[in-house]
């Protein structure tokens, strides 16, 4: 463990940014400049922590006491450094796709935008690399204010709607959070994500442990969409595209089951949470989830909306991995983390580019579009066959892992929930391929593809997706990652 | 020399203030506020200073004119009553700064004797936190209670009935204090805070001493507006100028806060109210109604100081949830409660002040996307304090809730740990009914009649600037500024002053 | 039980004017009227100090000096030899505590009347649940 600040200023680089985003409100070249660079120099700070948290060096940093006794600490550990890596990376590719989107349909209050995005993505690297509870809280309710002006960017009605709804949903967990914190306070006398467990050797009856689970997950749940918690996403997506790629596919989302794989590994850790039986719980909850939004997202006309469902239900991919509670199957949930914002940003960003350039919205209406725009299909093709699990897109590699724990720790139902989900996202997204290149219909004559602004980020998130198959480890050091993880959470230590 | 007599110093001095200002306003009018506004400044530092002297010297007494107690009337300055001064006086002061533009609008040509009924109000609650005798207390409350009333008349039509009302309550409840004391006096015989506390507990199991108790703290409930006793502050704050509320607001239930807590935990026994006689947790119950009842009368309230008055019966109900609890953490979380909502209500009353200096009216109903244009800086205040109340981490809010959870945890009051957690919700229903409206609902122009969401709006950009003069918007954003410093700070404040509050034995 | 009722009927009747005040203040609608209540409840509180304060065969809290005889015999002779028998004098503090919960009494009663006249003047009556109508 070493002391160093880069974790801070990763997370305060677009903070700060804020402010010249918030003065070059009349110049939007200038303004865009501020965005984007915040978000290659947010990149360029993870990656340099990244060669130490491979080596098994920790950078962390304490800002200062919150409250008596914890302390708003950062610290890079090798699933801090993970999450922040995927949500930086991707940050600037949606930076980019977001400047096309946005002037491509003239949006107004584009400055609030930029500048909200910003404090999002700040509070998601915070939340990355937070060492304890109070201080992944207090991201995390950060982050909840923060995308609330994103949500209801539109003003309409419904958009307001959904945004109270939102808040709703999330207020309700930031409470509840609380409480399981100031109770793990009580119980345990610390409050550090600690591998394998803080409260693993903490004297407790079983039945506080699990109430206490449950106001955990409660807590989590909502932003990792588990359902009943999960009514807020498709509402959400009232939003702007570029929001719904960010947000609900990597940022809110992935902070949610990002906070799940925490509550799981660091908090109660497999020992305790074995012993009181609360994974199977959870890996109910979690199973349900993944079964019953694949079928809801079949029942979707709206792109987005059927793209907002099959993110509930792979959400659970990561929390069923968790639930397992077997190394394989706890790295495949986490590889899942990153597989799926890859995938699942494609998708998103062909929804978008689609929106701006032909202003349609719904499947049914989209027959023949991929002539019409065959780079944007294409990468929705490849999008769509990741998610279904099948190479060689990165959705299989952590799919494997996934049914490969499954099988390991005797869950055959889990591994019949993996493949029939498998199934299930094939039965609703390759149509859509289908009828984008095979159907035969001219509506779309003439048209071109979607500017290039929001071409290249999804030809690139698609590119990357076969990359990440090919290469686990390729770049980033992904795989590695994962399975310092793993080690760390099952072996206790790090 | 100056040491010693540190806790003579604020109160003298204000109601030195208060003769004055109203003398030299008759000869020039606005020697009134400068009076007040020296006073004041003068009073904060040596607040602070005294603050710094009590932490790191510990309790200084006074004896007023060289008597000795019990015989004579003592003045104590321990971190509690230093840590009290320092609130009211810091709040106040940001509050009179802002009040001069708003008393220029809504108490035309009443301004000078405003000021001098201000210097009383802050001298008895300044009095009453310093003084170690409770028929001071007594005294020095009625004082700081006749100057609310006359702060309250000086209002819209309705007000003198709203004050009349609240005189009505708050004499009755001063007068059951005094009751109470007769029975205390006379099963102690003093009247002196340090001596009764010694006394007590030799015969702490007499009836005279619980029914004297009893009396005492249902007379302070009333000028707590601790529910039940909580009838006159709606009226009370709704219909008193915005600059009158301003100043009691914030301040004026904390002082009764205050005067529970110092009985309850430093005259008599930590241990006596919770484990003696069920005491605590009659108050821990009451305070839970209240706050209950509180957040949910306020999401009924269609004009904002209204809601912001229900709202406060709500925040007064967390001190005295911190105070029933009767542990370490609960009161830590009463007292850092006491900070955070001086503040938060003090910024939510003085946006509401601008609010009706700009556009005559704080109707909520009648709040519009126009206001972000026109004030953008008093409502970006006003969301700072609305995520304060909820309870939204960084800002201070948050961590006085977090104490109160610890508390409550640590007593095993899970019913409390919920009504908390489900007000904090309660809370943002009303707040952000107020926020949507000012940010989102389409502006009216003068021709337009149609205000549903999806019209498009009046052009926006088309409205003014017409944020408030510096002299109110500068104290607003301070107190906005302080929130969010007091929430990133708080764990020093907690571990350097106000763990030092917490008496032993609790 | 007499016995009980020659040693507290100050007592018991100042509870009484307690709960006359008490009585006055939350019934009558008249605001005046409320007001003469709570002053009635004051003095009740006031003249309960009083009481407290006075004891059987006991004299005014005056030391003499010269010995001049004002009272009881016992006391002066006391006072002659310098000696001071507290039990003999009635207790001054509760009085001069009561002075100045008088005053205090009659600056509330002042500032009330004061309100009163200013919501005749606005309203024209004095009526609660009539005010409490225009009011609203």
């Amino acid at each position: 463990m070493y002391e160093s600040y880069v974790p801070l200023w990763a997370v305060m680089v677009s903070m700060v940014a804020v402010v010249p985003i918030l003065l070059s409100s009349r110049r939007p070249n200038l303004r865009e400049f501020w965005t984007v660079g915040a978000a290659l120099v947010k990149f360029g700070l993870v990656l340099s922590l990244l060669p130490g948290a491979i080596a098994g060096r920790i950078a962390h940093v304490e800002i200062l006491q919150v409250v008596e006794g914890v302390e708003l600490a950062l610290r890079v550990d090798p699933l801090g450094i993970f999450f922040a890596l995927v949500a930086s990376g991707l940050w600037i590719l949606t930076s980019v796709y977001s400047i096309g989107y946005v002037r491509g349909l003239d949006e107004k209050k584009q400055t609030r935008y930029f500048a909200c995005f910003a404090v999002c993505l700040s509070s998601t690297i915070g939340i990355a690399f937070s060492a304890n509870i109070v201080t992944f809280i207090v991201f995390y309710e950060i982050l909840t204010i923060a995308t609330y002006p994103l949500i209801i960017h539109k003003e309409t009605t419904e958009a307001l709607r959904s945004g109270r709804k939102y808040l709703f949903y999330t207020l309700t967990a930031g409470v509840v959070l609380m409480a399981a914190a100031a109770w793990t306070h009580r119980l345990a006398g610390g409050l550090d994500f600690v591998p394998g467990g803080l409260l693993r050797g903490v004297d407790a009856p079983a039945s506080t442990i699990r109430i206490l689970f449950l106001l955990f997950i409660g807590g989590v749940g909502v932003k990792a969409a588990i359902m009943p918690l999960h009514a807020w996403l498709p509402a959400a997506m009232v939003a702007p595209t570029p929001v719904s790629a960010l947000l609900h596919a990597v940022a809110v989302v992935k902070s949610g089951v990002f906070g799940v794989v925490r509550v799981v590994g660091f908090v109660f850790g497999p020992q305790v949470m074995q012993s009181c039986g609360v994974d199977q719980a959870l890996m109910v909850a979690a199973a349900i989830t993944i079964i019953v939004a694949s079928i809801m997202a079949l029942a979707q006309d709206n792109l987005k909306m059927r793209l907002a469902y099959s993110t509930v239900g792979h959400l659970s991919y990561v929390v069923l991995g968790a639930a397992i509670l077997s190394p394989e199957a706890f790295t495949g949930g986490v590889l899942h983390i990153a597989s799926h914002a890859t995938m699942k940003i494609t998708l998103f960003f062909c929804a978008g580019a689609i929106y701006v350039n032909v202003h349609r919205q719904n499947i049914s209406e989209l027959d023949g579009i991929g002539r019409a725009m065959p780079w944007t299909m294409g990468a929705f093709a490849v999008g769509s066959i990741g998610l279904a699990g099948l190479p060689p897109v990165n959705g299989f590699v952590s799919k494997w892992y996934l049914g490969l724990g499954a099988v390991g720790a005797g869950h055959k139902l889990a591994l019949a929930v993996f493949l029939v989900s498998g199934l299930l996202n094939a039965a609703y997204l390759f149509p859509i391929v289908h009828r984008a290149f095979f159907r035969g219909s001219n509506q779309y004559e003439g048209e071109r593809e979607a500017s290039p602004l929001m071409v290249v980020p999804l030809v690139i998130t698609a590119l990357l997706s076969v990359f990440f198959c090919l290469w686990p480890n390729g770049l980033v050091n992904l795989y590695d990652l994962a399975v310092m993880i793993t080690g760390s959470v099952f072996g206790g230590g790090l | 020399m100056i040491d010693q007599n540190l806790p003579v110093l604020v109160p003298v001095l204000f109601l030195l203030a208060a003769l004055l200002a109203p003398l030299l306003g008759q000869w020039r009018r606005g020697l009134s506020y400068l009076v007040a506004l020296l006073a004041l400044l003068v009073n904060t530092a040596v607040a602070l200073y005294s603050l710094y002297y009590v932490v790191v010297n510990g309790i200084v007494r006074h004896k007023f004119g060289g008597w000795v107690p019990p015989i004579g009337i003592e003045y104590v300055l321990d971190p509690l009553a230093a840590f009290m001064i320092a609130v009211v006086t810091v709040v106040s002061l940001v509050v009179l700064v802002h009040s001069r533009q708003v008393v220029k609008v809504e108490l035309v040509g009443r301004d000078v004797p405003f000021y001098g009924v201000v210097m009383l109000l802050l001298a008895g609650f300044c009095g009453i936190v310093v003084t170690g005798d409770l028929f001071n207390l007594y005294v020095f409350l009625e004082i700081s209670s006749l100057a609310t009333y006359a702060l309250i008349a000086a209002g819209e039509k309705p007000a003198p009935v709203a004050a009349f009302r609240y005189l009505i309550m708050g004499t009755i409840g001063a007068s059951f204090y005094l009751f109470g004391l007769w029975f205390i006096y006379n099963m102690t015989g003093s009247l002196n805070m340090a001596d009764i506390a010694a006394i007590l507990p030799g015969i702490c199991g007499e009836t005279g001493v619980i029914i004297g108790l009893l009396l005492m703290v249902v007379g302070i409930g009333i000028k707590m507006a601790l529910f039940p006793l909580h009838g006159w502050l709606p009226d009370a704050y709704t219909y008193a100028s915005s600059a009158s509320t301003a100043f009691i607001a914030p301040i004026g239930t904390k002082i009764g806060a205050y005067v529970l807590i110092r009985i309850l935990l430093y005259v008599f026994e930590p241990g006596y109210f919770s484990s003696q006689i069920p005491l605590a947790d009659v108050i821990m119950w009451l305070a839970a109604a209240g706050i209950l009842y509180g957040s949910v009368m306020a999401i009924a309230q269609k004009e904002l100081k209204r809601m912001l008055a229900y709202s406060s019966i709500a925040q007064v109900g967390y001190i005295g949830l911190g105070l029933g609890l009767a542990n370490p953490l609960g009161l830590i979380g009463a007292v850092l409660h006491v900070l955070n909502h001086a503040f938060m209500k003090a910024c939510l009353f003085l946006v509401a002040g601008n609010l009706r200096v700009t556009i005559g009216h704080s109707d909520i109903s009648r709040f519009d996307a126009a206001l972000r244009r026109k004030m953008p800086w008093t409502m970006a205040a006003f969301t700072v304090g609305a995520l304060s109340m909820i309870g939204i981490p960084p800002t201070a809010g948050f961590f006085s809730k977090w104490y109160l959870v610890l508390g409550g945890i640590d007593r095993g009051a899970w019913i409390m740990v919920v009504v908390i957690l489900v007000s904090s919700l309660l809370n943002a229903v009303y707040f952000f009914r107020v926020l949507e409206n000012a940010y989102f609902k389409p502006a009216l122009s003068m021709d337009e009649a149609m205000g549903d969401y999806d019209h498009p709006d009046a052009d926006i950009e088309s409205f003014p600037r017409e944020e408030v003069a510096p002299s109110m918007l500068v104290p607003t954003l301070v107190l906005g500024t302080g929130i969010v410093l007091l929430g990133i700070f708080n764990a020093f404040l907690v571990s350097a002053v106000i763990r030092l509050m917490v008496p032993a034995g609790l | 039980m007499l016995d009980f009722f020659l040693g507290h009927y100050a007592y018991l009747f100042l509870m009484a004017l307690f709960v006359v005040g008490l009585y006055g203040v939350v019934t009558k609608r008249n605001l005046v009227k409320k007001l003469i209540g709570l002053n009635i409840f004051q003095s009740a509180i006031i003249l309960i100090y009083v009481a407290g304060a006075s004891k059987w065969n006991a004299t005014v809290p005056i030391l003499e000096g010269s010995g001049a005889s004002h009272g009881d015999a016992g006391v002066a002779q006391e006072a002659a030899h310098g000696a001071i028998e507290a039990a003999h004098y009635i207790n001054p503090l509760p009085h001069t505590l009561m002075l100045t919960a008088i005053v205090v009494g009659v600056a509330t009663t002042g500032v009330a009347l004061a309100l009163l006249i200013t919501i005749h003047r606005r309203y024209g009556t004095l009526d609660e649940s009539e005010l409490l109508e225009r009011m609203s």
